[in-house]
């Protein structure tokens, strides 16, 4: 029974660090590319989900096959979401790019508060539940007295996590885009004199952070049901941990810190308690940055000669 | 092709550059030198639209530049090899000369016009896959030139490509500076504190002291020139 109850946590925790590594590259990336703290970025994934919800909700009353249902909420949420997170970068941070570095922190909080009131207002402030959408899955270890299971939604959102970091980790070490977006992280002045448009690799940046942020959203509300315009708060300090953890500015570093924070949390409440679930993920922050200040894949800032 | 007039550039509440007139025939070299804080990287970068004019005019093939982001000068032609290099460091070479053909065509044409990087310095050829950041002083040069010559440039600014460079790199670096301008024809203007080398390499120069032009000449006649051998050349000046 030992292992099974171990399997098991193991298949939750991935899951849960697939939403989270998710979330941590719009962190990871913004942080890499104007050096700053994307405080909304959390909201954005609540408002990605609200979107998928929504999408889901006006789906159900078509007839539509639910794998066409899956890709096009996908799409709906990606796109959607997206033009939220260009127009937080076009309205609350560009302005104040040349300004003193805690304005933009400042202009993010604000921005996050925002987003919430946005859509409690407009969404009301009760939780929304959504019927389970992808039913069913795999059982297996039932001799042991425990049985785990594996359902299809997990291995949906495993597998689309899987895909999407693919395709991100191409986009960004082999095409132009990506190019620009790494000379951007080093140098902005620089990259403007090779003759890119630096405010526009900046707004695609948010654009992708967002579109990722949205699929964490609908992971989120496909596998918990429920949301409320408070989500993003606790999601967005654990993915945003979780960048720190994996070495904010590293895009890898996200993706093994989302993993991380997401096993630390479901093993803690499997094992120890489920009450104090939140503090084990930061104290495990809190020791890992005393022995490794950059987080775990993160680059220590050299100055160049 | 370059016509600077009246060119005022701040930084804050500083004034670097005082109504500076400074003139780029097609096809020249041109060389503007200066003691250190002169104003010369801020010409520059007010040239490259980093830095913005706050009043005068800077005209390039008879078009307005100075309201112009930079990435949009690069796009007209002019490019820039900064001072201090600044390549960037944690990128392999490869990637930094594949961003210096951004402006281009989106570098569609980056195989051959590679090639001609090669010819001018063979050495990057064999540093393709290093990190920028692990090469020389002078390679690294090397490479910011090369950059800012893969975007195809009608015009190249260069900021003291001689500094902190090895005497013999320093050498190969010039004779390449003329190769651009003879064979490429691009159209060269230069930044330096090394002002005999860059005045016997240029057809024009100007003096620049506390951002204004004190004197232009031919490089010849400003080699010749009294209070220039005194102040650059001889006392102040490397030689």
């Amino acid at each position: 029974m030992d292992t099974a109850y171990f399997l098991q946590q193991l298949i939750n925790g991935v899951t849960l660090g697939s939403v989270y590594g998710l979330i941590a590259i719009g962190y990871t990336m913004v942080y890499g590319i104007i050096g700053m703290i994307n405080f909304a970025h959390g909201d954005i994934f609540m408002v990605g989900a609200f979107i998928a919800l929504i999408s889901f909700i006006l789906f159900a009353l078509t007839s539509i096959a639910l794998p066409i249902v899956l890709l096009l909420t996908l799409l709906i949420a990606m796109v959607f979401t997206a033009c939220y997170g260009w127009t937080v970068e076009k309205l609350a941070y560009k302005p104040l790019r040349k300004s003193f570095r805690l304005a933009p922190l400042i202009s993010a909080l604000g921005m996050s508060i925002v987003l919430q009131n946005y859509v409690q207002a407009a969404q009301g402030a009760r939780i929304k539940t959504l019927q389970p959408v992808i039913q069913g899955g795999f059982t297996f270890m039932e001799d042991t007295g425990f049985t785990v299971s594996l359902s299809y939604l997990q291995i949906f959102i495993i597998l689309v996590t899987i895909v999407l970091m693919a395709v991100f980790t191409l986009l960004i070490t082999k095409t132009a885009l990506g190019r620009a977006q790494r000379a951007c992280e080093q140098d902005r002045t620089m990259t403007a004199l090779m003759g890119i448009n630096v405010d526009r690799t900046i707004s695609i940046t948010f654009i992708i952070g967002s579109s990722l942020a949205s699929v964490a959203g609908m992971m989120f509300v496909m596998y918990y049901g429920v949301i409320d315009f408070y989500i993003g708060f606790l999601a967005g300090i654990k993915a945003f941990t979780a960048a720190v953890l994996g070495g904010i500015g590293s895009i890898p570093g996200a993706m093994l810190g989302g993993l991380l924070i997401g096993l630390i949390e479901v093993f803690w409440s499997g094992y120890i308690s489920i009450e104090y679930k939140d503090i084990a993920a930061f104290t495990v922050l809190v020791v890992v940055l005393i022995f490794y200040p950059t987080g775990f894949l993160g680059k220590p800032d050299i100055e160049k000669v | 092709m370059l016509l600077i007039s009246k060119v005022e550039t701040f930084y804050g509440n500083i004034q670097a550059l005082r109504g500076v007139d400074v003139k780029v025939n097609s096809g020249e070299i041109v060389t503007l030198i200066g003691s250190n804080g002169a104003g010369k990287s801020t010409l520059l970068m007010t040239i490259s639209g980093v830095n913005k004019a706050s009043t005068g005019e800077i005209l390039f093939d008879d078009q307005h530049i100075e309201n112009l982001p930079p990435h949009e000068i690069v796009n007209l032609g002019i490019s820039q090899v900064p001072e201090g290099r600044r390549i960037f460091s944690r990128l392999s070479v490869e990637d930094n000369l594949r961003l210096g053909a951004s402006a281009y065509d989106k570098g569609k044409n980056f195989d051959t016009d590679v090639k001609d990087v090669y010819d001018l310095f063979p050495v990057l050829k064999d540093r393709l896959n290093q990190r920028g950041g692990t090469l020389s002083g002078g390679e690294q040069q090397m490479l910011a030139i090369g950059r800012a010559m893969m975007a195809r440039p009608k015009m190249l600014l260069l900021d003291e490509p001689s500094l902190g460079i090895a005497p013999k790199l320093v050498n190969q670096i010039f004779i390449a500076i003329k190769n651009i301008n003879k064979q490429k024809k691009v159209t060269i203007f230069l930044v330096e504190q090394n002002a005999k080398k860059a005045l016997e390499l240029a057809d024009r120069g100007y003096v620049l002291v506390n951002g204004n032009v004190t004197l232009e000449g031919t490089g010849q006649d400003l080699l010749k020139n009294k209070d220039i051998q005194a102040a650059y050349l001889e006392g102040g000046g490397k030689k």
